[in-house]
Order: C-alpha cells, then sequence, then structure tokens
C-alpha cells in the first residue's frame, strides 16, 4: 500500500511537470530536470523561457499543491480521528473562516503599505486569522463546560459563524476589495511561487511531525473517550495537541492557497477504504495519496481547457466525489 | 467535459458577477436604433413602457450609466446611483446594488426610471412588476456601440441635444487620438490584459477588447476564451508567459494595487517581452471598465502607452 501510495505520488510529480499549455516536449523537460537535480550534465536544448516556464512556473505550483494536499489530507485525518466524527474537515474548528477574515482585513485596510511588509499581509494574516479562530473556538468550547468534543465542533460552528459573518460585513464596507477578496476565497495554486512554498514548509513540517506521533493514540481513542482515557491515554492533551498541529498546519495552507474544499475528506476516507482504520496507517498514507491527489487535480486544472486555469475546487469535487462513490460500492459488494 | 464546465460556470458564478458588475458582459448588442425619442426600451424585456418627456426620478445601477447622466446633463434628474458609482463625485451615491439587489430598497426611491448594465435579467423583471421602468445599457462591443448609448441614454432621459453633443465630442477626440496612431505593417501587438492578480483577463469580445480591436491588436486571452468563460477566462502564468505578449495592460491597479513594479517582481515573468522592454501600462480600474464618456481617456492611455511598441518579429499570426 505504502508502495503505491509513493508511486502514484512519484507519477503526479512527473507528469506535472512535464504537462503544460506551452508546448515544451515532455522528454526535454525530463533532461532539464536530471542537468539540475542530479549530478549528470545533460543539454536539455530548453530556452531561457522555456526553463523559466519549467522552473519558476511549474516547479513552485506542482510543489506547493504537493504540500497543500498532503497538510489538508493528514489535518483532515487527524480531526476526524480527534472527534471520531468522519465528516469532520480540516476547516471544521474555524480554520477556514478565520483566514477568509484575516485575509479580508488585510485586504481592506493595508492595501497601502503591502510593500512595507517582508510578508504579504493577506498571507500573513489570513495565517494569523486561522489560528485566532480555532484558539477562540477552543476557549468557547471549554467555557461550555463539557469535556467532550461535542462542545469544540459546536463551538466551531459558532465562531465560523461569526468569522464569515464579519468577513462579509467589512467586503460591504468596500465594494472596491471584493474582487481581489473573491479571488483569495476561490483557491491562489495559479499564482504559486517558490516564495510560498518557502513560507509555508516550516509549518506543515512541524504539524506532519506532531500528527504523525499522536497516531497510536488516535487509535486508542477510536474506543471512546473513555475507554481511551481508562486505558491510559491522556484525552484532553491529545486533542490540544492534535489540534493545535492540525491547525498550524491548516492554517499555513489556507494563507497560501485559499479554500480548497473536499481534499480532506475524501484523501482520509480513500485511504481507510483502501488499506484500512488504523491511524497508524491512515495518517502516513493520507499524507502521500492527498499529495499525489492535489498534484493530480491542479495539473488538470491548469492544462485541460488550454491556458484557462479552471478552480481547483472544481476539479477535486468532479473527480474525487465519483471516485469515492463507486470506491464505497465496490467495498460494500467485497464485504 | 459539459457538466464539469457547467459546474465551474456555477462556482465561478460569484466572481464573476462582481466582475460583470463593473465590467458588463458583452452579450448582446446594447443598441439597435438611430435617434429616435422618446424610445421604448430596444435592449431588454421590459414590459413597462420608458416615461415620455423628462424622467426627474432616475436611478441608476450602472457606474457607466451614472457617468453617462452626469455627462449629459440629467444629474439633477438622478435622486440615487449605486454603491460602485463613485465617478463624478457629485454623483448622489447610496449602497444600492446591481448585483445583490434589494428591489424595496430601490422601490424606496420612487424612481420612473431605472438604469441597469443588462446583466442581471431578473432584477429588471421584479422592477417592472413594480410598474417601475427599465433601461438596461449593456456592454457595448465596438466604439460606435459605445457613442450609440449616449446618445440612447440622451433620449431616454429627455437630453437629446446634449447627449448628441456629447457623443460627438466623443468621437471627434477618439478619432483624433487613433488617427496618432500608427498601426505596424509587418506584424501585429499583441497583448495581455489583467483584470486582478490571479490573472482574470479580458478577451476581445468583451467591451474592453473594443478599444484595441479599434487599434488591430491581438488579446492573448481570445485562444482559450469559451462560451463558459465568457468572455473573462482565469489565465495561467505559464500560457502568459508562453504567449510572450508585447505589451500588458493592468486594469487591477485600484482593486488589486498592482503595478508595472509588482509584474515585473512575479518569478518567471521577466522572460516575458512587454516585462523585458518595460511596456507595462498602468491602468484606472473604473475608467478600464466603463462605456461611459471617460472612454476617451482609456483611448489616451492605451495608444501613449503604445508608443514605440514594434510587434515581435518572432511572432507568426495567420
Amino acid at each position: 500500500m505504502f508502495g503505491a501510495a509513493l508511486a502514484a505520488l512519484a507519477l503526479a510529480v512527473i507528469v506535472g511537470v512535464i504537462a503544460g499549455t506551452s508546448g515544451i516536449a515532455p522528454g526535454r523537460v525530463l533532461l532539464e530536470v536530471i542537468d539540475r537535480l542530479t549530478p549528470w550534465r545533460i543539454d536539455s536544448g530548453l530556452d531561457p523561457r522555456e526553463r523559466n516556464i519549467v522552473w519558476q512556473l511549474r516547479m513552485p505550483r506542482v510543489v506547493l499543491a504537493g504540500l497543500v494536499g498532503a497538510m489538508l489530507s493528514l489535518a483532515g485525518a487527524s480531526y476526524q480521528g480527534v472527534f471520531r466524527n468522519p465528516l469532520v474537515d480540516p476547516y471544521l474548528l474555524g480554520a477556514a473562516a478565520g483566514a477568509g477574515l484575516g485575509a479580508t482585513i488585510a485586504i481592506s485596510y493595508l492595501r497601502s503599505s503591502r510593500e512595507n511588509w517582508a510578508v504579504d499581509p493577506i498571507v500573513g494574516l489570513g495565517f494569523v486569522g486561522a489560528i485566532i479562530a480555532v484558539v477562540a473556538t477552543y476557549l468557547v468550547g471549554a467555557a461550555g463546560g463539557a469535556r467532550t468534543s461535542t462542545s469544540l465542533v459546536l463551538a466551531g460552528v459558532a465562531v465560523t459563524a461569526f468569522a464569515t459573518a464579519f468577513q462579509t460585513f467589512l467586503q460591504r464596507q468596500d465594494d472596491e476589495t471584493r474582487r481581489e477578496v473573491f479571488s483569495w476565497i476561490l483557491g491562489r495554486l495559479n499564482t504559486a511561487t517558490w516564495g510560498d512554498v518557502r513560507l509555508v514548509v516550516p509549518y506543515i513540517a512541524v504539524s506532519t511531525v506532531v500528527l504523525l506521533m499522536y497516531r497510536r493514540q488516535l487509535d486508542v481513542l477510536r474506543v471512546g473517550e473513555d475507554e481511551a482515557g481508562a486505558l491510559g491515554v491522556q484525552v484532553a492533551r491529545t486533542r490540544l495537541w492534535v489540534v493545535a498541529a492540525a491547525t498550524l498546519g491548516t492554517a499555513a495552507a489556507v494563507s497560501v492557497s485559499g479554500l480548497i474544499s473536499f481534499v480532506g475528506i475524501i484523501v482520509p476516507h480513500t485511504v481507510r477504504l483502501l488499506g484500512g482504520a488504523s491511524f497508524r496507517r491512515v495518517l502516513p498514507l493520507s499524507l502521500l495519496v492527498g499529495a499525489a491527489f492535489l498534484i493530480a487535480t491542479d495539473t488538470f486544472a491548469r492544462t485541460a481547457s488550454g491556458g484557462d486555469n479552471i478552480p481547483i475546487g472544481v476539479v477535486t469535487a468532479f473527480f474525487g466525489a465519483p471516485f469515492f462513490i463507486v470506491l464505497m460500492r465496490t467495498r460494500a459488494v467485497a464485504r | 467535459m459539459t457538466s464539469r464546465r457547467r459546474l465551474g460556470a456555477v462556482l465561478l458564478a460569484v466572481p464573476l458577477a462582481a466582475l460583470a458588475a463593473a465590467c458588463g458582459s458583452a452579450e448582446k448588442s446594447a443598441t439597435e436604433t438611430k435617434l429616435v425619442a422618446p424610445v421604448r426600451t430596444t435592449t431588454t424585456s421590459s414590459t413597462v413602457p420608458l416615461p415620455l418627456g423628462r424622467p426627474s426620478r432616475i436611478v441608476s445601477l450602472s457606474p457607466t450609466v451614472t457617468e453617462t447622466l452626469f455627462a449629459i446633463g440629467a444629474g439633477d434628474q438622478v435622486v440615487a446611483v449605486d454603491s460602485f458609482s463613485n465617478y463624478p463625485p457629485e454623483a448622489p451615491v447610496t449602497d444600492l446594488s446591481a448585483y445583490e439587489p434589494n428591489i424595496e430598497a430601490i422601490a424606496k426611491y420612487q424612481p420612473d426610471l431605472v438604469f441597469t448594465d443588462g446583466t442581471n435579467p431578473d432584477l429588471e423583471s421584479q422592477l417592472n412588476k413594480l410598474g417601475i421602468a427599465v433601461f438596461a445599457a449593456k456592454a457595448p462591443k465596438n466604439l460606435e456601440q459605445v457613442y450609440q448609448q449616449v446618445e440612447q441614454i440622451g433620449a431616454a432621459t429627455g437630453n437629446i441635444a446634449q447627449a448628441g453633443a456629447v457623443s460627438l465630442t466623443m468621437q471627434d477626440e477618439i478619432n483624433a487620438i487613433l488617427r496618432t496612431y500608427t498601426r505596424p505593417t509587418d506584424g501585429k501587438i499583441v497583448y495581455y490584459y489583467e483584470l486582478d492578480n490571479t490573472f482574470y483577463s479580458a478577451s476581445s469580445k468583451t467591451f474592453a477588447g473594443a478599444v484595441f480591436n479599434a487599434l488591430g491588436m491581438i488579446n492573448i486571452a481570445d485562444e482559450v476564451d469559451t462560451k463558459q468563460t465568457a468572455g473573462y477566462p482565469q489565465l495561467t502564468p505559464e500560457f502568459i508567459v508562453s504567449k510572450n505578449p508585447d505589451v500588458i495592460f493592468l486594469a487591477d491597479t485600484k482593486c488589486c494595487q498592482q503595478s508595472a513594479a509588482t509584474v515585473k517582481a512575479r518569478p518567471g515573468w521577466e522572460s516575458i517581452r512587454a516585462v523585458r522592454e518595460n511596456r507595462i501600462v498602468e491602468l484606472d480600474d473604473d475608467i478600464a471598465m466603463r462605456w461611459g464618456p471617460r472612454v476617451v481617456e482609456l483611448v489616451r492611455t492605451v495608444v501613449a502607452g503604445l508608443t514605440g511598441i514594434t510587434p515581435d518579429p518572432d511572432k507568426i499570426f495567420e
């Protein structure tokens, strides 16, 4: 199963790098990659513009799609484990709505001073907004008193609603910002750069390490929170660390890529149906399959319609949903 | 494929509605008649006839029409304009919106004539149901239709003479500017027209394209513009770089704070001829997206930006 997932990821990366609309021969792209990334020196015959297209436009987009897909899938699987709810996605506790609010504030109020910032304030405030929203959810949930995850989920719904309402209110104050806010919400893989990649890698790396460390506790949690407690798992602490790590990674992914839905739900379930429900397998497999899935769908999004970019959420849903339905049916028959 | 694109169309509907509100979609010809006043709406299925004589309670839900109304001396007949109508400054701006319309709020102004940009037929039929006449001033496809629409708005508001004068002045000025531009004989100038910083573009089928068509230029977005993208495809950066446009026009200097400097800073874009040779023309978003009297300024900026540009000898068209 791991071999297959790795192969899928490798295939997605290769196709992603050689596929494009500018008519560069795939073989030459491969030679160019070998020339640059291995000790062998080969003349690929690409002109400077074609080299730019491969290294400055395609490569960072493939890498960013891989990182974002991996992160959203891993965070989705972790959230589903810690909340013991299969319908949960990484945006459950308000990360997406918080990021949207942060980005809108940046677009509305920091437009003119944008050049003075080390990091694009849209990305920075999107990230901070996501973190603040989830912390707020946690505080509201804790204030609710209940020690089960249900109060957290409800608090997430409330925080999401509030952040979305506030964002809409801000947007209505200033009509000129609407276009940029909508573009941001629709997803921004179309503008991917190495700068975006550098920005999110540290957060995604930390998040991934922490989440993978908790895979055994998540397995025990499957029997129930009280039972897991009786078995020696510190439930509240596990929940806090998993949520914190998943939020950090999700916030980083959302702040550079906008809202890409569906990946965080569909990939963990696909992995579960194919490879069993143990989180020791589901988490690392989600990481690999999520990366491969988003790279493949984004490659389709940027090539299928010539130079016209299809919104990524449309592609993920269009290919993910039927595949998932077929998978569910065949597995049900097999059982 | 079809259902994928249809899905796409649905998801795109939100941002494109925003775009369309500002740009208008060049679906149908805006003007079919010569100067005949008072006219029924020639442009829509408006079931309520336009008021005879001089309407005195006009509501404009189109920034373009607002500019035209004030230019032709109908300003004192206007009681309210939509939230996008930021020019001229004396226009009575309200928070009315053409693409999130609140019919009751519009009706409260007791308008005897409402102008729209024709992108929201539901709005028109709803206003008609309340007995309110609607003039849908749709985005024109060429400069001729731009002038005609000014005259039509004049006819509908009882300002025929002044509207005719404005239209003539526009024609004279634009023709004079166009005459200063000598088209290259050895090829065509290729351009990229940017609507926002995620690379939404406007093809030559839109109103923006009309100006460039008059200059005999080639729009890179045309190649991927389909029925689904309806004039406004989102281009991939790979496509833009590989098409290597000779000149770039930015209609996102206000909305998205883009400039020649920010375009030059985009990784990989240094391979584009327009970027290398510093042919990046910054347009005022509002002027670039409206087809009112300030089209003259748009044409002037565009032609000034073309000075000294020659076709790329490496490109072969037709």
